[in-house]
């Protein structure tokens, strides 16, 4: 992971995500907040939704860790933009040491969860009847561990994804520097008449990113 | 100069910011239910359940008190016309189980226990499971989880008007009240018949639905006991004797398939179904080995009725839904206290000095 993450600065960069890197960006974000809120609704209730809640959370968290690798991957071989030069270095660090936590969880929630069902015994049913092998033995004292780290994770998850936002809508509204566009949903073509700010001057002002 | 002068807009924006953080805290909040006090939870089920001194650490928390069993069920293929389950397909599955008390005592005398339960895990080549947790009542005293909350305060109340009241308000209760009043004690688990009470839906090859309730009936006969007889026999009798009755033999009981007529009362548990309802044997439990529980096969097993292969399915029971978040509740905690839990084979169920 740090290597895929470590700056490649010989080679030339994008100036943004590329339209696949947005669309997993933001389809995985909106997957994730679902299962943060799947997650604490069903194990507050003990109303008929709780049993599908439950198979949704398993299914919908394992599409997650298969499109968290494909997202690595996808990386990997197209890299991201630089990061604005004036960005201060902490927040530099900050921003990539963020992203780092950010791709971790979304691998390391989903195996807990998956390692969390196989230590209780429990099948790992998911929706549509797919039952999917165990990957632990069954183990209670393993069991009681992944369930404490599996709810403790997910509360620093949901922090972590509210000072992400928090920080790219500065980036957005605040700094105007193009780091919001750069993962923005919407197509270049729209974003060049948008007048926050040119593709050249993006270009221009997160071409160097030697934090 | 890279830098943009701050935009008038500035504290509007940082506003907003502060704003949609704000916001999505609170919908976390309401979500986790952590401002929704009247909402009922799996936390207040078990709180429920408690004894006055609190939970035991380590052990269920209900039907503390158990063995483990081991055995076979052999489908009789009779119903696999009625579900594409692996488990009604004729042949030998095998099983691992758990004769239990209804009590969240693990300590408590065999005869101050009127509930007993049987905890059932079959498991199928194809690797699904079918696992049931089933009582020895014809029927359940109440008929929805909010009113076994209620039915639990009431009973843990110091208010000696609190059963009155709740009996006034939940005209249900007293066919549970009456069985358990006057039915006598089987001298044995393998006298005992146990009932699944919630209903389930079976799906057939061709996708049709039948809404089934199910028993198992015990091949040995009951031998009834009264209350006072039956606590004469020892504070951990049932254990003992299945213990010793297993070792001399095998024992069976056969699985009964009730199956529902349109109008029946799939969704409430404290109602029996008509008598005439047709029946089908589906296939035979045998026990043929009897385990202590501190390292038994089913100490770490979570008897959750929501566990179903494909072609058994829930049906509009609330029941098993509210079961299975409250007994994964307490199997999250049980686990977690694993440490409390005695190990030594022969320290749960024997009796205290
Ligand atoms: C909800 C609102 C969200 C907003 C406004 C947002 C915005 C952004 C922006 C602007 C970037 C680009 C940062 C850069 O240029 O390096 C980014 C990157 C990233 N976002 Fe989000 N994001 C959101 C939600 C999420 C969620 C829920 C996740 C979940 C895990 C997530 C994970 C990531 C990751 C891992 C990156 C780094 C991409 C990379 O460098 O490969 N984001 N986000
Ligand atoms: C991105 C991935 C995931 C996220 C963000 C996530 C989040 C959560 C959250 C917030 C909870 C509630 C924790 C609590 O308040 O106690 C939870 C519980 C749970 N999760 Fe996940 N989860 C993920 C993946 C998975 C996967 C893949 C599985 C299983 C295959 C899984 C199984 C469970 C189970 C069984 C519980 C209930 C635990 C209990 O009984 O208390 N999760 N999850
Ligand atoms: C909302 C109603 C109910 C609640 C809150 C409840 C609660 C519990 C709890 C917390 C356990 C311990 C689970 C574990 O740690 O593994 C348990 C076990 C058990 N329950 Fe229930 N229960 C309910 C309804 C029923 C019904 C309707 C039946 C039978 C028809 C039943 C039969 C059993 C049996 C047999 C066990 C022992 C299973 C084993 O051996 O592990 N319960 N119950």
């Amino acid at each position: 992971m740090s290597d895929t993450l470590r700056d490649r600065s010989r080679a030339p960069r994008p100036a943004r995500f590329s339209r696949l890197q947005r669309s997993l960006h933001w389809l995985m974000a909106v997957a994730v907040i679902a299962m943060l809120f799947i997650g604490v609704g069903m194990v507050s209730t003990v109303s008929p939704a709780y049993v599908p809640l439950l198979t949704t959370h398993r299914t919908l968290g394992i599409a997650i860790l298969v499109l968290a690798v494909l997202r690595l991957a996808v990386r990997a071989a197209r890299g991201t933009p630089p990061l604005p030069v004036d960005l201060p270095r902490p927040m530099k660090i900050a921003a990539k040491l963020s992203h780092v936590a950010l791709y971790g969880l979304m691998i390391m929630m989903p195996l807990i969860g998956w390692a969390m069902v196989s230590s209780a015994g429990n099948p790992v049913l998911l929706l549509g009847g797919v039952q999917l092998p165990p990957i632990l033995p069954a183990n209670g004292a393993m069991h009681a561990a992944l369930w404490k780290a599996h709810a403790a994770l997910a509360f620093c998850f949901f922090a972590l994804i509210l000072l992400h936002l928090a920080a790219g809508l500065f980036h957005g509204l605040l700094r105007r520097d193009g780091v919001f566009e750069s993962m923005a949903p919407v197509s270049s073509e729209r974003r060049r008449e948008a007048p926050v700010m040119s593709e050249s001057a993006t270009r221009s002002r997160r071409s160097d990113d030697s934090a | 100069m890279a830098r943009q002068p701050v935009p008038r807009g500035a504290i509007g924006s940082l506003i907003l910011i502060a704003g949609i953080v704000a916001g999505s805290v609170a919908a976390f909040s309401y979500t986790g239910g952590f401002l929704s006090p009247g909402r009922l939870t799996p936390e207040k089920l078990l709180a429920g359940l408690a004894p006055s001194g609190g939970a035991i650490p380590g052990h269920r928390r209900n039907h503390a008190k158990g063995i483990c069993f081991t055995g076979t069920f052999r489908a009789s293929g009779a119903a696999a016309s009625l579900s594409q389950a692996r488990v009604f397909a004729a042949g030998d599955y095998p099983v691992i189980g758990r004769f239990n008390l209804g009590t969240p005592d693990p300590q408590a005398a065999d005869g101050t226990v009127r509930v007993r339960g049987l905890g059932l895990q079959i498991t199928t080549p194809d690797r699904r499971q079918w696992r049931s947790a089933m009582i020895d009542a014809p029927v359940f005293p109440v008929a929805t989880p909010q009113a076994f909350y209620g039915l639990l305060q009431a009973a843990g109340s110091k208010d000696p008007d609190a059963m009155k009241s709740f009996i006034a308000g939940h005209p249900e209760f007293p066919a549970f009240a009456g069985w358990a009043g006057s039915a006598p004690y089987p001298a044995s688990y393998a006298g005992t018949a146990f009932n699944s009470l919630n209903s389930f839906l079976l799906t057939d090859a061709a996708g049709r639905q039948q809404a089934v309730r199910w028993s198992f009936r015990p091949e040995a006969p009951p031998e009834p006991m009264s209350a006072a007889d039956f606590a004469g026999l020892g504070p951990n009798h049932l254990a003992e004797e299945i213990t010793k009755r297993v070792a001399q033999g095998p024992q069976r009981w056969t699985l009964v398939l009730t199956l529902a007529e349109p109008g029946d009362p799939t969704a409430d548990p404290s109602r029996p179904w008509p008598e005439d309802r047709r029946r089908v044997e589906a296939g035979t439990l045998t026990v043929e080995r009897i385990q202590p529980e501190p390292d038994g096969p089913c100490r770490d097993i979570n008897f959750d009725p929501t566990i179903l292969p494909a072609g058994i399915s829930l049906s509009d029971d609330p029941f098993p839904a509210a079961r299975s978040a409250a007994y994964a509740r307490s199997f999250n905690l049980r686990t977690s206290e694993w440490k409390d839990y005695p190990r030594e084979a022969g320290a749960t169920g024997a009796p205290r000095p």
